[in-house]
């Protein structure tokens, strides 16, 4: 579960999360919606310890993230839409890589299951940079579930792919929320985001502005709210 | 702390793989390193008797472009693909992120050094055998305490736009204590002379290599953390 | 009151810098050896130790800031540095025009003179980098390590210098000049003017930045509502 509350971040005079409130349950998918210059990316670094809130609390399954962070960053996952990958390594020595700064036992077991599962086993052995950009996600994904991360945060994940590659993701993901993780994700893709989710949020200018289940909203009614609520913002 | 320098060494090794593998570093800061021993070798009378005395400086220029040359390169690898973000998501401390590039840096220019250091004694008719071990002191302290101030200063400069064209800014006017202590004791060692003659530059490279290692060891973590 | 403070404070520096002036060309007689020329000293001797003062409130400011985070320390950092820099260039200028008719010279690597040009060289390029970066909380943390870093070469550059000089006994060294009473005077009069001046240029600049800030945040303001 993350609880996160009042967070706000300001750098310098802009603020660029003016008082956040969530409640994120064990196991839900939220997705957090919002134009360009929203936050979004400045939430999820909060959530996995990168940034430090100007002021607010984020707790982790009761783990307050600013005072132990070295805990909570063993739980968590972060998928971008940079790949965080060496492109002179092979697909199995990045994995080595991430793997051994987890400190993680029978790492090889590990990495061979998961280059199964996003399917390239065959190509685990090749050097990144000469992998497409859905592989490369694929890929992203093995290197973020690695240490087996109780939340998983995605930011953009969309970004960059082509229709097959964005399928293979949402599939995936799928699978993921089934094995009761607690996802996050930020995106303003609302076909994807909305079909895959719990709960959906829209973030506008650093505040929630509004709050649904997704089984609410078909993609017609919500496209009306977010256009509605951005065009608000402006 | 095991597990820590583990991970500090894993980062090392990681950064050694990529360049040993691309290669491309190597050889640019390997033949850079060559042409500015040749390049200022005409700015002198050819066969002037006077070339070795300046030949520690040349020497030292050299290393210490070479060295720039490779540390603008250093935090690019962690640029592209965003990997700094994936390095700051593991369990393991900043500050081991900083030493892991350290370590990565100092093995890395040392090895470029002591390939160049056969060309130069070639090029300016010396025999370093006698001088070698000595002058590995020199080599691995003053080496060190540029690292140190580098890996930093290239951890900045990538963070800013024209950032490469702003590093050597940076490190040169930091670096003018370990230039001249180190072009001063090679020359003394070259000479001949006793440790005697030239222990105070090395204490002057040790006081460099600690303030500087322990001060950008501490300030790392302020540098990234936004 | 406060403005009504700083005005006093800028109307006692005026005060002082008159008198000074008086001092060092009237009050102060003529050196025996040097003559008229070693009336440049006391300025620049005061600029020297208050650009040195300077360089460490950016020291302090940036110390801080990385400390504290606040807007504050990084303006005071800026404003120092800024001041610091321009008394550094009042230092290089007053130094060869003495150095030229009392030791033969325009330029000598004397050691004081090198710390504070390398001095100036690496606050040039902090304020290289302070334009190169956009956000404020970025630029504030870039360029507080490099205060940091830079202010903690400067006993390191001097040490090193002093001792490059040292062995190289050649060089002519000024010999202690002893100091008619008058000429002390002098010294200490314009040394607390400059004082003063730095603080107060200090004072201004920090209030220009924040007049700075206000601007871009009523910009902003007024672009939001347009």
């Amino acid at each position: 579960m993350i609880e996160v509350s009042r967070l706000w971040k300001s750098y310098g005079p802009v603020d660029a999360l003016r008082g956040i409130d969530l409640k994120i349950e064990k196991g839900e998918f939220l997705t957090v919606f919002g134009p360009n210059g929203a936050g979004k990316s400045t939430l999820l670094k909060i959530l996995s310890t990168i940034i430090k809130p100007t002021s607010g609390k984020v707790n982790t399954d009761g783990i307050d993230i600013s005072s132990a962070n070295e805990d909570a960053r063993r739980r968590i996952g972060v998928i971008s839409h940079k790949a965080f990958l060496y492109g002179n390594l092979s697909a199995k020595e990045n994995l080595l890589f991430f793997g051994r700064l987890y400190d993680l036992p029978d790492l090889e077991k590990r990495i061979d299951e998961l280059l199964a599962e996003v399917g390239l086993a065959h190509r685990a052995n090749d050097m990144v940079r000469t992998f497409s950009r859905g592989m490369l996600q694929r890929l992203t994904i093995a290197r973020a579930i690695i240490h087996n991360p109780a939340i998983i945060l995605l930011d953009e994940p969309y970004t960059g792919l082509d229709q097959h590659a964005a399928r293979m993701l949402t599939n995936l993901l799928k699978k993921l929320h089934t094995e009761d993780k607690t996802i996050v994700m930020t995106t303003h893709d609302i076909t994807n985001g909305l079909e895959i989710s719990d709960r959906i949020v829209i973030q506008i200018l650093g505040k929630i502005v509004f709050e649904d289940r997704s089984a609410n909203q078909t993609v017609e009614t919500f496209e009306r709210v977010y256009f509605e609520k951005v065009g608000e913002g402006k | 702390m095991g597990n820590y320098l583990k991970k500090v060494f894993l980062i090392a090794g990681k950064d050694m793989r990529i360049e040993f593998r691309s290669k491309e570093k190597i050889y640019s800061m390997m033949l850079f390193s060559l042409l500015v021993m040749v390049i200022f070798n005409f700015a002198f009378e050819p066969g002037a008797e006077y070339i070795k005395d300046v030949a520690p400086g040349i020497l030292w220029v050299a290393f210490i472009f070479a060295a720039s040359l490779g540390l603008s390169r250093s935090f690019i690898l962690e640029k592209e693909e965003d990997c700094m973000q994936g390095l700051m998501l593991s369990p393991l401390d900043r500050s081991g992120i900083y030493l892991g590039k350290v370590i990565g840096n100092f093995i890395f220019t040392m090895t470029i050094e002591l390939l160049s250091l056969p060309f130069f004694a070639l090029f300016f008719n010396l025999s370093l055998t006698a001088a070698l071990p000595p002058l590995m002191i020199v080599i691995v302290l003053a080496t060190f305490g540029f690292i140190a101030v580098g890996t930093l200063f290239s951890a900045l400069s990538v963070g800013i736009r024209g950032g490469d064209m702003i590093l050597p800014l940076l490190l040169f006017p930091m670096q003018v204590p370990v230039i001249i202590a180190a072009v001063k004791s090679t020359g003394m060692i070259m000479a001949g002379s006793g440790i005697e003659m030239y222990s105070q530059w090395l204490k002057l490279l040790i006081a460099f290599d600690i303030i500087f290692f322990v001060a950008s060891f501490v300030i790392f973590e302020y540098l990234i953390e936004e | 009151m406060k403005e009504k403070l700083k005005d006093a404070l800028a109307l006692v520096t005026a005060v002082l810098v008159v008198s000074a002036l008086y001092m060092v060309f009237v009050y102060a007689p003529a050196d025996a050896n040097m003559g008229n020329i070693q009336r440049i000293f006391y300025f620049h001797v005061s600029f020297a130790w208050t650009g040195f003062i300077a360089f460490f409130g950016t020291f302090v400011g940036s110390l801080m800031y990385l400390i504290r985070k606040k807007r504050f320390w990084d303006i005071l950092a800026v404003s120092s540095a800024e001041i610091g820099i321009a008394f550094c260039l009042v230092v290089l200028t007053t130094g060869p025009i003495w150095a030229r008719p009392v030791w033969g010279a325009w330029w000598t690597w004397d050691p004081r003179l090198v710390t504070f040009l390398i001095l100036t060289f690496m606050f040039v390029a902090y304020m290289i980098v302070r334009g190169a970066i956009e956000e404020e909380t970025k630029r504030g943390r870039f360029s507080a390590v490099i205060g940091i870093i830079a202010f903690l070469n400067v006993p390191l550059t001097y040490v090193a210098n002093v001792m490059w000089r040292t062995i190289h006994p050649d060089v002519i060294r000024p010999d202690k000049i002893d100091l008619d009473p008058r000429m002390i005077h002098a010294l200490f009069m314009s040394l607390s003017a400059i004082t003063l001046l730095y603080v107060i240029l200090l004072l201004r600049r920090m209030d220009l930045e924040g007049m700075r800030d206000r601007v871009a945040e009523l910009k902003k303001k007024i672009m939001k509502e347009a």
